[in-house]
């Protein structure tokens, strides 16, 4: 299997609603920035890349089927191959690894991957709608469809089981909403306190507005290549390549219906034991066993076996702040039942960032750098891209150079992990990302 | 600096409004500062949605049972139907589910889809029987939705059936034993 490498990216600007452009010129926002990063210009990219991804989410936010093929000719992309990846809040990152899998399977040496989501054509509550007919639809949606509902279930059984705290959960919010005040391409860029979150409008108990990401129209692109890939690009624009190595995949998936759910046994990685969790009845609903399933299969392919001395950073999806302290445990950064403790602790927030909050272990591990899906934004079929995109910065360490603010900078970053999630953790997508250059 | 002061708001609807022609500039050059044009396009479909192999199930709730899926092979035991096991592949039995049951988990939305709007705030839960391997999804009532506390977790419910069935899910729906 060759080597496959993110070569470069480029995300537009995350916006509540963008009626200035329809979604085919906002895919060549994102596009154009990653051609300009590494001075290859249009005509040079139609004639070198083999062929194309796309990826959105939901055919009703755009009420426009085959929008993956209009966002194709709009690049200037035909007659090459292309198709389109969808997996709900995952479609992002199942498109990066379906990029990743153009080159790795020896196919194509050049591969572009786009997404995007409009969003703001409809209001918030049928676009709640739309979200929740990722559900079963007989069984689930009738009985009050609606996502940040089955996510709030999800963390009361967390709750119940391991004592987690409303406060921990919205320290996440603040973590994250405070680094997007350091990148210019997040939705939410402002500085909060946990009793703002706690304070700020109920949504589904005990989840308030700022514990839940918003609606956003945006796009985002990924440049994949081997290493004859990397030298046609580097022939063409006459310039050396910085390029990300893409050293692991891990996928997985769970039923559908939270309900179906099993209550067995851990599925452990390298660094558990059995007796850890003897009393424990996973998933259940507290956990996402498929993000335990794709964190084992990344870490394996890319020799990982102790994650939080492993990576570097990790931008994981945090459509909730009680997935992302959820998430925290399914990629072992700590135990099952920990994850609250590990952000009251300060583990997951940026180093020499001032929080406003006594954390004795700040820096440990950065997660959600950028500010991840609750400040960024989550324009749904863009979201895993864009987490790409600034994982692919950060191991370039070209983050001042994109932001215009050096805060966000990992220092010395060498590897880190990108994380993609649907449907109450129906798919979650694990990428492991190192300097390759 | 100014105080900012709030005025009063007329609320606003999504309506719009009939539009039968725009200002159109003499210089083509000015067309890319034009503002955007926003049209409305509803959409309104009716499906026909069969319940297929559950069927039985929403028959059940309109004659007052709760019924899922068992195993006959294995033994798993669903909390919702499932036609097939999903860990031997063999055609599963119906069975009756006890009336009474125990709150897995729950939240109160205080917003919802659209459809469910005017319903806020109800409260989903996951419904737990000892004996069952799986959940089953709901509507509790008869609580206040403003007590919400993680003691509700574990408190034991019970399962009672509209007498004019609507053919959904929530013809079934639990209040506490
Ligand atoms: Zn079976």
């Amino acid at each position: 299997m060759p080597d496959v490498y993110v070569v470069s990216g480029g995300v537009s600007k995350f916006a509540k609603a963008r009626p200035d452009r329809t979604f085919q010129p906002m895919v060549k926002e994102a596009y154009d920035y990653l051609l300009d990063d590494i001075g290859l210009d249009f005509t040079q990219a139609v004639e070198l890349v083999d062929g194309t991804t796309s990826s959105y989410f939901s055919d009703h936010f755009g009420r426009q089927l085959m929008g993956g093929a209009m966002a194709t000719d709009y690049l200037g992309m035909c007659p090459k191959h292309n198709k389109r990846i969808e997996g709900g809040g995952a479609t992002g990152g199942l498109n990066f690894q379906a990029g990743w899998e153009g080159v790795a399977s020896g196919r194509f040496d050049i591969v572009l991957t786009y997404g995007w989501e409009t969003m703001s054509h409809v209001n918030t509550w049928k676009g709640n709608e739309f979200i929740a007919l990722a559900s079963d639809v007989s069984f689930d949606y009738p009985v009050g469809g609606f996502y940040s509902g089955y996510y709030a279930m999800m963390v009361t059984r967390h709750m119940k089981e391991f004592g987690t705290t409303v406060e921990q959960l919205a320290l996440v919010s603040v973590k994250n909403h405070n680094n997007a005040f350091h990148n210019p391409y997040a939705q939410k860029r402002k500085r909060i306190t946990i009793e703002d979150v706690r304070n700020s409008t109920m949504v589904a108990w005990p989840l308030t507005l700022l514990d839940i990401c918003v609606m956003s129209d945006g796009a985002a692109a990924v440049l994949f290549a081997n290493e004859e890939g990397i030298n046609k690009l580097e022939k063409a624009t006459g310039r050396s390549m910085k390029p990300t190595k893409v050293i692991g995949v891990g996928g997985g998936m769970d039923a559908m219906r939270m309900a179906d759910r099993p209550h067995g046994d851990v599925i452990l990685l390298p660094h558990e034991k059995a007796e850890d969790y003897k009393d424990l009845k996973y998933p259940g609903v507290h956990s996402f066993r498929s993000g335990r399933n794709a964190s084992k299969e990344a870490y394996k392919m890319a020799g990982i076996t102790d994650p939080i001395n492993e990576l570097d950073f990790v931008e994981l999806h945090d459509a909730y702040t009680s997935s992302e302290i959820q998430t925290y445990e399914d990629m072992g950064l700590c135990k099952y039942g920990e994850g609250g403790g590990f952000v009251e602790r300060g583990a997951p927030f940026m180093p020499g960032v001032d929080y406003g909050y006594d954390l004795p272990e700040q820096g440990k591990i950065p997660v959600n750098p950028s500010g991840g899906l609750i400040a960024c934004g989550h324009p749904v079929g863009a979201t895993g891209l864009m987490q790409a995109v600034f994982g692919h910065w950060q191991c370039q360490g070209t983050i001042a150079d994109h932001f215009g603010d050096p805060t966000l900078q990992i220092k010395d970053a060498k590897r880190g992990a990108i994380h993609s999630h649907a449907g109450t953790g129906t798919y979650v997508t694990v990428s492991i990302l190192e300097k390759g250059f | 600096m100014a105080e900012k002061k709030n005025y009063y708001k007329i609320p606003e609807t999504d309506d719009g409004t009939i539009l039968f022609n725009v200002p159109f500039p003499e210089d083509l050059k000015q067309l890319k500062d034009m503002a955007p044009i926003l049209i409305k396009q509803p959409y309104h479909i009716d499906y026909l949605h069969s319940y297929g192999q559950d069927s039985p199930f929403f028959a059940g709730l309109a004659n007052g049972k709760l019924l899922s899926n068992k195993c006959p092979k294995c033994g798993y035991t669903y909390g919702t139907p499932r036609m097939h096991c999903m860990y031997c592949g063999t055609e599963c039995d119906w069975f009756e589910l006890p009336r009474e049951g125990y709150i897995h988990c729950f939240t109160v939305c205080h917003f919802g889809s659209e459809e469910f709007l005017p319903e806020t705030p109800f409260i989903l839960i996951l419904v737990e029987w000892p004996e069952v391997d799986t959940l089953f999804l709901a509507r509790l009532v008869d609580v206040d939705p403003a007590d919400a506390s993680i003691d509700w977790v574990g408190m034991k419910v019970r399962a009672q059936f509209k007498r004019l069935s609507k053919f959904k899910p929530t013809d079934v729906y639990f209040v506490p034993a």
